[in-house]
């Protein structure tokens, strides 16, 4: 019944919305003042878009119960740890081992302490730190953390639990059973908090995400990893592993052919080409390089390709020195300045075999410099990469969230995800401002610089729904931009009397009223009572937040420029409250504030129309009443034990 | 799983039996890795007895793969089974390590 009611509000929902977002684009517009009246109608595009996609979402709501537990799986449980107090990593740790399927529990210490190691021998629970083939390469974090550990286990399962997530002893036999679909990859649970008191100030709690939106997700088959409590199956991991080696490998190769070809169109231009013998070994090596570049396209062995590139080369530059070409002496310096070769002569890291492609293909070369040049990066390419700790990385390193990439390839790759609504493990949320906001822009990051580099919409191997159920949530993190605007537009009118629309008329109470009131009833019955008003309030209140994550991320993925990760403290910071963290914040409010004042000054001076004047200190309380969540959160102290509600409540309605 | 592992003149023949999977997968990088420190470089793995492979044995190749060319040297893999084929055709690997009908003509076209 309640999917019933829930689908006719999303058919409402978007017919109404529709109806209002249509008219407002083609009826409504007050082009007079364009630079306010286009962005608005923008931002209401993006929030029609925005609950569609939550619509889309709640359609087909799952729920399940796995079948019998399979009684010959391995499990490991990896608890993952960086700078986590000890305690808090032991108590995990012992839960862990209490677990009651048999399994093996391993601390995963990627900050290397010795007083977590000996606590871990003494408790006899595995402990693992990066291998040596880890120092000076990139770590990858946690991601890095997760994949050094799958190369020294051996279970077919994989329980990953973050330093605090303390879990309880049915979490594999109540997860386990979904596994004899063999095509199931992924189960994820719910995250739960424990500190957090009833109020829940800082919004830790994620209700109508581990609820009604991953369940739906489910329904589609893209309910997705969120980076603790969630079993993993080993062999899907390894297999992404396997194929994104195959991919990097597939994509130097072809950096460096197009280098080459560039390189050689240019060694045609020199004078020396102009000799019939120069010119038609250029021509033998360019026919060779085209050869390549559709067979790389065709799928052929990297290794067939590369080697008889090479041969074809070796051939012509044999050729040339016989008949007396030499090479220029400077391009023989250049050659030796690339320096793709070290004393060893076997390991040329990645940056710098970048370096000598670029400073290839943008010099002018004569044609024996150039065909050598191409032999020397050939050389390099075909050399094992030593770029990175291990050839096989089977979790996600694109981005500092690793969870939701990692989930995506696996469904690109035809693999099944689970989403089982029972909390299994109590964890510890931040309980400071500033903790998490750090911890907020760090999801937000992650899951932009996600959309940015491997855009959902167009990954292969998933189907279409697959793919919006991912950018759905990609998409809501566009929020911040909208949130601007609609706090722009009500100050612009109070303040300056400047109307984004051309009228405030009933051809617009009857077509918004109506959209209004369906969108927030869909969000009540998808919601099941679950309270989302704490989440509908930091979707706007954090909106630099989220507007830093979207400009770092693309700065990030665009421009190589560091985002300044920071993990995320478990334990509260201290000191008092902090304002500056939300000094965007306060002078918006401040802004609406002033514009109430000025408002009503210009309502009696007779400068703006009442209607328009009602509405848009409506739509100005509105705003105060989101933005004032974080004045709480400013001054929130911490959680403190005699206001919990009790965590068999929230079991309940789990 | 077991191992052998023999030296012919220009290679070094490592040959399992069994089921090459997340157990057996450290196994190899253990007998590869001998192999390559005693200075054996050229490698072929010889797979006729290897009924069954996952992405664990596969990862496994992969990372002896990288440890004999780091070495200078090349590993290559022979006498693939239908069952081993279909895995390295699933991931793209046979891209990159092309199976060879036997173990001597691994290393015959070098």
């Amino acid at each position: 019944m309640n999917q019933f009611m829930v689908r006719v509000l999303v058919v409402l929902t978007v017919i109404l919305g529709v109806n209002y977002i249509a008219w407002r684009w083609l009826e409504s517009l007050n082009w007079a003042a364009w630079w306010i009246a286009v962005p608005l109608v923008v931002a209401e595009t993006y929030s029609l878009i925005d609950v569609s996609l939550f619509g889309l979402t709640v359609w087909r709501i799952r729920k399940r119960s796995p079948g019998p537990v399979p009684t010959d799986a391995t499990v490991d449980v990896f608890i993952t740890t960086y700078n986590e107090p000890a305690e808090m990593v032991l108590a995990t740790a012992l839960a862990a081992k209490a677990i009651t399927h048999p399994h093996s529990t391993w601390i995963l210490d990627d900050g290397a302490r010795s007083q977590i190691r000996d606590l871990a021998h003494e408790h006899g629970i595995g402990y693992l730190t990066r291998s040596s083939e880890w120092e000076n390469r990139p770590r990858h974090a946690k991601a890095g953390n997760l994949n050094n550990a799958l190369m020294v286990t051996q279970g077919e399962f994989l329980l990953i639990l973050d330093a605090d997530q303390v879990p309880e002893p049915q979490i594999l036999t109540n997860t386990l059973g979904y596994f004899s679909d063999r095509r199931v990859s992924l189960i994820q649970t719910p995250q739960y908090f424990i500190n957090v008191p009833e109020s829940d100030p800082l919004g830790s709690q994620a209700p109508l995400f581990y609820g009604p939106i991953q369940q739906g997700k489910d329904g589609w088959n893209a309910a997705f990893f969120c980076g603790s409590n969630a079993l993993l199956r080993r062999e899907a991991l390894m297999q992404l592993g396997l194929v994104g080696y195959v991919r990097e490998v597939e994509r130097g190769i072809r950096k460096a052919l197009k280098a080459s070809r560039k390189a050689i169109r240019k060694a045609r231009h020199s004078t020396e080409a102009k000799d019939p013998l120069v010119a038609g070994l250029l021509d033998q090596v360019q026919a060779a390089m085209d050869t390549a570049r559709s067979e790389l396209k065709a799928g052929a062995s990297l290794s067939d390709i590369t080697y008889r590139v090479r041969g074809s080369v070796n051939d012509a530059v044999q050729s040339l020195v016989e008949s007396d070409f030499s090479a220029l002496q400077a391009d023989l310096a250049e050659i030796s300045a690339m320096n793709l070769t070290d004393a060893e002569g076997f390991t040329v890291p990645e940056p710098e075999l970048d370096d000598a492609i670029g400073r290839m293909s943008h010099r002018d070369w004569s044609p024996l410099g150039a065909l050598e040049s191409v032999q020397a990066v050939l050389d390099a390419i075909s050399v094992e990469r030593d770029t990175e700790a291990q050839p096989i990385m089977p979790l996600a390193t694109i981005s500092v969230t690793e969870d939701m990439a990692t989930s995506m390839r696996m469904h690109a790759m035809g693999w099944r995800s689970v989403y089982h609504h029972e909390i299994l493990a109590y964890g510890l949320a931040p309980e400071d401002l500033n903790t998490m906001l750090t911890q907020r822009l760090r999801w937000a990051q992650g899951t932009v610089q996600v959309m940015l580099r491997e855009n959902p919409l167009l990954q292969k191997g998933m189907r279409l729904s697959q793919r919006l159920m991912y950018f759905a949530t990609m998409w809501s993190y566009l929020a911040g931009f909208a949130a601007v605007i609609y706090f722009a537009a009500p100050i612009i009118y109070l303040t300056l009397g400047i109307l984004p629309v051309q009228s405030i008329s009933t051809d617009f109470f009857v077509r918004f009223i109506p959209f209004m009131v369906v969108n927030q009833l869909l969000f009540t019955v998808a919601g099941r009572g679950i309270s989302t008003w704490r989440g509908q309030q930091y979707s706007l209140a954090l909106f630099p937040t989220w507007i830093t994550a979207c400009t770092t991320a693309a700065r990030n993925v665009w421009f190589g420029r560091p985002l300044n990760f920071a993990v995320t403290p478990k334990e509260r910071q201290t000191g008092g409250p902090s304002w500056s963290l939300i000094r965007p914040q306060l002078i918006v409010m401040g802004l609406l504030l002033f514009a109430l004042v000025v408002g009503s000054l210009r309502l009696i001076a007779g400068l703006n129309e009442p209607i328009g004047t009602a509405v848009n200190v409506a739509w100005v309380s509105f705003d105060l009443v989101i933005l004032s969540v974080l004045i709480t959160a400013v001054r929130y102290k911490g959680f403190t034990p005699q206001e919990r509600t009790g965590t068999d409540a929230v079991q309940h309605r789990a | 799983m077991q191992f052998s592992t023999e030296h012919k003149t220009d290679y070094t023949e490592v040959a399992g039996n069994g089921r090459l999977n997340m157990v057996a997968a450290p196994k190899l990088r253990e007998v590869v890795q001998e192999a390559v420190s005693a200075g054996y470089k050229r490698i072929v793995v010889n797979l006729a007895e290897t009924s069954f492979m996952d992405s664990s044995g596969l990862g496994a190749l992969i990372g002896c793969l990288k440890l004999a060319r780091q070495a200078g040297g090349d590993l290559r893999i022979a006498c693939v089974q239908p069952q081993v084929l279909m895995v390295l055709e699933l991931t793209s690997m046979n891209r990159v390590l092309t199976p060879h009908p036997t173990a001597e003509e691994a290393f015959s076209h070098d």
